[in-house]
């Protein structure tokens, strides 16, 4: 939670807020979300089904702002070719898609469809906004996307996405290890870090050689 | 079987977006040249070479602290001690694995001369200071 408000207040600080609206606007909502949470913990109980609904529906709420956050920065890598508009019309085309999908997987299981469709869209759509930044990636190293910010922000996205589909295969594989269990709210704490950091670091105007930033030289 | 599979795949990814992240916070220092001071503190003739880094971090200890440095400063010694690990074990088998290791180390010790030159910029400052009041 501190994290989330280190970065809003650094974007505040630096005058990037609304440079970075949705990504600020991710960090604001999952803030909100864990509040929610704590609340109806509180008042509920882990095992009550209100707390299953907040959490559930919280979680797919923040899937899809990170969607939209990483759509924002793909359209920011785009915008200097003119392509800001399609990309968003294909994110809402992705986002209907992956919606209708995950109606369709769950649309059998009637008696519990409002908690699985909440759960299936979550993690279809954190697999489209997984493939979706590595695919933003590959165009910045295509496209020579020299800005600092940008390129910084997208490679914190990778890590972060890269580290929590790791960690939830290690839950998978050794659920019996504790230290598992702690990974996920580790990560959580990652992406507003890194993100403060560069908005911290670095100004908008800071620039850098996008070959020097490919993993194996060629 | 599948679980297994994304956490390797995963973990590739992991690899390569942390040498890519590490890369761009180096990369950013690679505009500014080493300082005279620094030069003169450490030793460094033209060019910083891998082997400096630990040199320059010693110093950097040495002088007062810049809180805007530190993490950066952290995660590039993270990277530094994998470029370590990479060159006493893979590198060892493929030459070219050698040569970029040792390459990006000394984008390492560059980054951290960079970082002391600041430093002891700011410590001139604060010095500066002092004699004024």
């Amino acid at each position: 939670m501190c994290a989330g408000v280190c970065f809003v207040s650094c974007s505040i600080l630096r005058a990037s807020f609304l440079k970075y609206f949705f990504l600020n606007f991710y960090i604001i909502l999952s803030l909100f979300a864990d509040l929610l949470r704590q609340f109806v913990l509180r008042f509920y109980g882990l095992d009550s089904p209100e707390y299953g609904y907040a959490y559930y529906y919280t979680d797919c709420l923040l899937t899809v702002a990170l969607f939209v956050a990483v759509i924002s920065l793909a359209s920011r890598v785009f915008g200097e070719l003119n392509l800001g508009r399609y990309i968003r019309l294909v994110a809402v085309l992705l986002l209907l898609g992956t919606t209708a999908f995950s109606y369709a997987v769950v649309a059998q299981s009637a008696h519990r469809l409002a908690t699985m469709f909440a759960f299936e869209l979550s993690q279809n759509l954190y697999f489209v906004g997984l493939v979706l930044t590595y695919l933003l990636w590959g165009a910045i190293l295509k496209l020579q996307e020299s800005r600092t910010r940008v390129v910084q922000m997208v490679l914190s996205l990778g890590l972060y996405f890269s580290a929590y589909a790791g960690s939830f295969a290690l839950a998978n594989l050794a659920p019996k290890y504790v230290i598992v269990q702690y990974l996920g709210p580790i990560l959580g704490c990652f992406l507003p870090i890194s993100w403060a950091l560069t908005i911290m670091r670095h100004s908008e105007d800071s620039r850098l050689t996008t070959a020097r930033l490919v993993a194996v030289p060629r | 079987m599948m679980a297994a599979f994304i956490l390797a795949f995963s973990l590739l990814t992991l690899l390569m977006f942390f040498v890519s992240y590490c890369r761009s916070l180096t990369a950013s220092s690679l505009h500014t040249s080493i300082s005279e001071d620094v030069r003169d503190v450490t030793g460094i003739k033209v060019r910083a070479a891998g082997r400096d880094y630990a040199r320059v971090i010693q110093i950097l200890q040495l002088c007062p602290d810049r809180p805007e440095d530190r993490s950066g400063l952290q995660i590039v010694g993270a990277y530094y001690s994998f470029l370590n690990l990479l060159e006493q074990g893979l590198a060892k088998i493929s030459p070219a694995v050698r040569a970029w290791a040792e390459e990006e180390r000394a984008g390492c010790a560059h980054f951290a001369a960079v970082a002391l030159g600041r430093r002891i910029a700011l410590n001139r400052e604060m010095l500066a200071q002092q004699v004024d009041l």
